[in-house]
């Protein structure tokens, strides 16, 4: 088991034709990842790395039965290619292209208000179940199948975090990668969410920085309801206020969205953080120890 | 993007939002020109600088009369202003906004902001005009009303009203904070802003409403659709560095330390800098090379970061994931060969290849010393500079 995706999961690909699309489908085909269609208007006929490519998601959907999108299309048209997956009742939009408009992330939520599909990103690496299917931009080798499951607002502190875990011999079950934008999808809460009821994860790593105040909901909703030990980092210590640390979403502004407000909101909620990147494995495992044989279970890499 | 008052305040009256006349000025006869052309008998002096709190730093003048203005414009032209979001440095004045003062009955706040909770534009008054809102937010917080807009309707007019009562606008000028209100939406839609503040926002003793003031920020993202703003861009406001840094898409922002950080990855970047601070150093900027780090961003990094005087050492920081260790390793070399390598440099590699990644820099010409992880290496970098 895992959360949203697995290796049943059939993926389109927005954008396919570009050259990021293009490695990345390559990549994810290497994983073992289900690609079973590409979009790119104006190029349906085609195929690409053994992948037929439609003129419309519509279409695509039709003909291959995939469920979820990944989109690569560039910024000026992300907003329309996600919109695109929510008219044509995909389960979920994967949106690793980053810099959209943030104005055009405003209307595409309110359209994703009655709409079945699920948005994770925009400006994220996307989502991984490990061992069974990859959907992004992360790399593949890093994760290991087992009890842990990641989520974080950004793409190589992700990376960080997992990789340590998978060198202490701790497995995952899904890393989401949720973006650095301030209007996204999926938010830390939905993740968590889901990991509260996924039987196969035991304990939640949770990434955080600065900027906005998700991390402090997700500490309070984590109080109220999480039945799984939870530990994380907050990114953003140092960072002046007013300035833009490369997320768009990441910026300290009229004193609200600091680090030290999320530190203390999430170790309220009995989420221990970690001091330094360096030690987010680490404090997971102190976590996890407090749990009888709780550690055992998760040392699934050999 | 920001922009300077006196251009807000011109995209306000093009799109109907009322503001006093007046026109910019570089000179002190610039000033007086717009000066003579201005029907008023009290002149308000502004220097246009990308910071508040000007007029607590002697940034603003209130004159009765054309030689008073020249004067002003004289003190304020090249001076140097301090406020507290200018840092200790300071800004100096190139520009001013020489307008015709207003007969100020009360100030009100209004904002423009996107809401993250919300992921909607919400429009916010408070009519403790002249204030901060967050000082506003922290003692008086039911005096912030706030209205969320639908973006299928756009902020409706009565809305607007409510606000407009809520905040205590005079009666009979509510039509008039409506339309100015109704004004603003438009501007920050179709100009792209992130966030629009007027402070103050004033009632008049004719019954006028006004923006006294205009703070508008625009979403760096939409630039490439809004070539009209682009163009206000006033280059001389921002660091030279950070100019430099967006050129090659890198992301910079200069910082007071000593230890210059170059790191793939927003979220890391930041990581980094906290962890230096952690182990008691001080980072100097925060560098994102994104994702797919190349030999010439590197390379490109590498002089933003040295072109900077108070760096005393470098702490690379990569986790090569779809990027593999050794391609890096080889921008790295290739980067310390092009720009030459004074100070220390500590360089962390974590990923694909990272051996081979490894290999190359120890068998390179230079002293690059590894690092395995990120606090080992923000400590050998904090050693090093300390050494020197």
């Amino acid at each position: 088991m895992s959360v949203f995706i697995d290796k049943n999961t059939k993926v389109l690909v927005q954008g396919i034709t570009g050259s990021t699309a293009l490695f990345h489908t390559k990549q994810m085909l290497e994983y073992g990842t289900q690609i079973v269609a590409g979009v790119t208007p104006g190029k349906g006929g085609q195929e690409v790395e053994g992948v037929p490519v439609f003129n419309t998601v519509q279409e695509a959907k039709e003909a291959t039965g995939a469920t979820v999108s990944v989109i690569y299309v560039p910024a000026p048209f992300a907003a329309d290619a996600i919109v695109e997956c929510a008219d044509a009742d995909l389960d979920m939009a994967i949106c690793i292209t980053e810099h959209i408009p943030v104005l055009d992330m405003v209307k595409v939520k309110r359209y994703l208000e009655d709409k079945k599909t699920r948005l994770v990103g925009p400006n994220c690496p996307g989502v991984i179940t490990a061992d069974e299917c990859k959907i992004g931009i992360m790399p593949g080798y890093i994760h290991k199948k087992g009890h842990v499951g990641v989520v974080s607002r950004s793409g190589t502190l992700t990376y960080e975090a997992v990789h340590q875990l998978t060198q202490e011999g701790i497995g995952q079950t899904t890393a989401v990668g949720i973006g650095g934008d301030p209007v996204n999808g999926t938010n830390f809460i939905d993740v968590l969410k889901a990991f509260n009821e996924d039987p196969e994860t035991y304990a939640v790593v949770m990434i955080g920085e600065i900027g906005g105040t998700a991390e402090e909901e997700a500490a309070a909703w984590v109080k109220e309801n999480m039945t799984k030990p939870v530990v994380g980092f907050i990114g953003g210590v140092t960072a002046p206020p007013g300035k833009r640390m490369g997320h768009a979403g990441a910026i300290v502004s009229g004193g609200e969205g600091t680090a030290e407000s999320k530190i203390e909101a999430l170790n309220d909620a009995g989420i221990e953080t970690a001091p330094t990147p360096s030690e987010i494995g680490e404090t997971l495992i102190k976590r996890i120890k407090q749990e009888d044989g709780l550690y055992e279970k998760c040392l699934t890499v050999k | 993007m920001n922009i300077h008052e006196y251009q807000g305040k011109e995209i306000f009256r093009s799109m109907g939002v009322a503001v006093p006349n007046g026109g910019v000025a570089r000179t002190p006869e610039e000033a007086v020109e717009v000066a003579k052309g201005l029907d008023t008998d009290v002149y308000v002096v502004k220097a246009q600088i990308h910071a508040g709190g000007r007029g607590k730093a002697g940034g603003v003048k209130i004159v009765k009369t054309i030689d008073e203005v020249r004067e002003a414009a004289k003190e304020l032209l090249g001076k140097v202003l301090v406020t507290h979001q200018t840092g200790p440095e300071g800004k100096e004045v190139q520009r001013l906004l020489v307008e015709e003062g207003s007969d100020i009955q009360s100030e009100y706040y209004l904002g423009f902001v996107i809401d993250r909770a919300t992921d909607k534009v919400v429009l916010m008054g408070s009519e403790e005009g002249g204030t901060e809102i967050e000082e506003v937010a922290a003692s008086n917080p039911e005096k912030i009303f706030r209205e969320t807009v639908d973006p299928v309707l756009g902020l409706m007019p009565y809305q607007a009203r409510r606000l407009a009562f809520n905040i205590n606008i005079p009666k009979e000028s509510v039509g008039k904070a409506v339309k100015l209100m109704l004004g603003l939406y438009n501007v920050f839609i179709e100009k792209d802003c992130s966030t629009i503040e007027i402070n103050p926002l004033v009632s008049t003793g004719d019954g006028g409403i006004m923006a006294l003031d205009a703070k508008i920020n625009f979403d760096s993202n939409s630039l490439f659709r809004q070539k009209e703003v682009v163009e206000l861009r006033d280059l001389s406001e921002e660091d030279p560095k950070e100019i430099e840094a967006s050129k090659y898409d890198l992301a910079y922002v200069a910082l007071e330390g000593n230890i210059g950080c170059m790191v793939n990855g927003a979220g890391l970047a930041m990581a980094t800098m906290d962890t230096i601070n952690h182990f008691g150093g001080k980072p100097a900027n925060f560098l994102d090379v994104g994702g797919g780090a190349t030999a010439e961003k590197v390379t490109e990094a590498f002089k933003i970061i040295l072109g900077d005087e108070g760096v005393e050492g470098i702490f690379v920081n990569i986790f090569g994931g779809i990027m593999k260790c050794d391609v890096i390793a080889e921008g790295v070399v290739e980067a310390v060969k092009n720009v030459g390598l004074r100070i220390p440099l500590v360089v962390r590699l974590e990923g694909t290849n990272v051996d081979k990644g490894k290999e190359i820099l120890n068998n390179s010409e230079f002293d690059i010393i590894p690092a395995t992880t990120m606090a080992e290496g923000a400590q050998k970098i904090i050693d090093a500079v300390n050494q020197k």
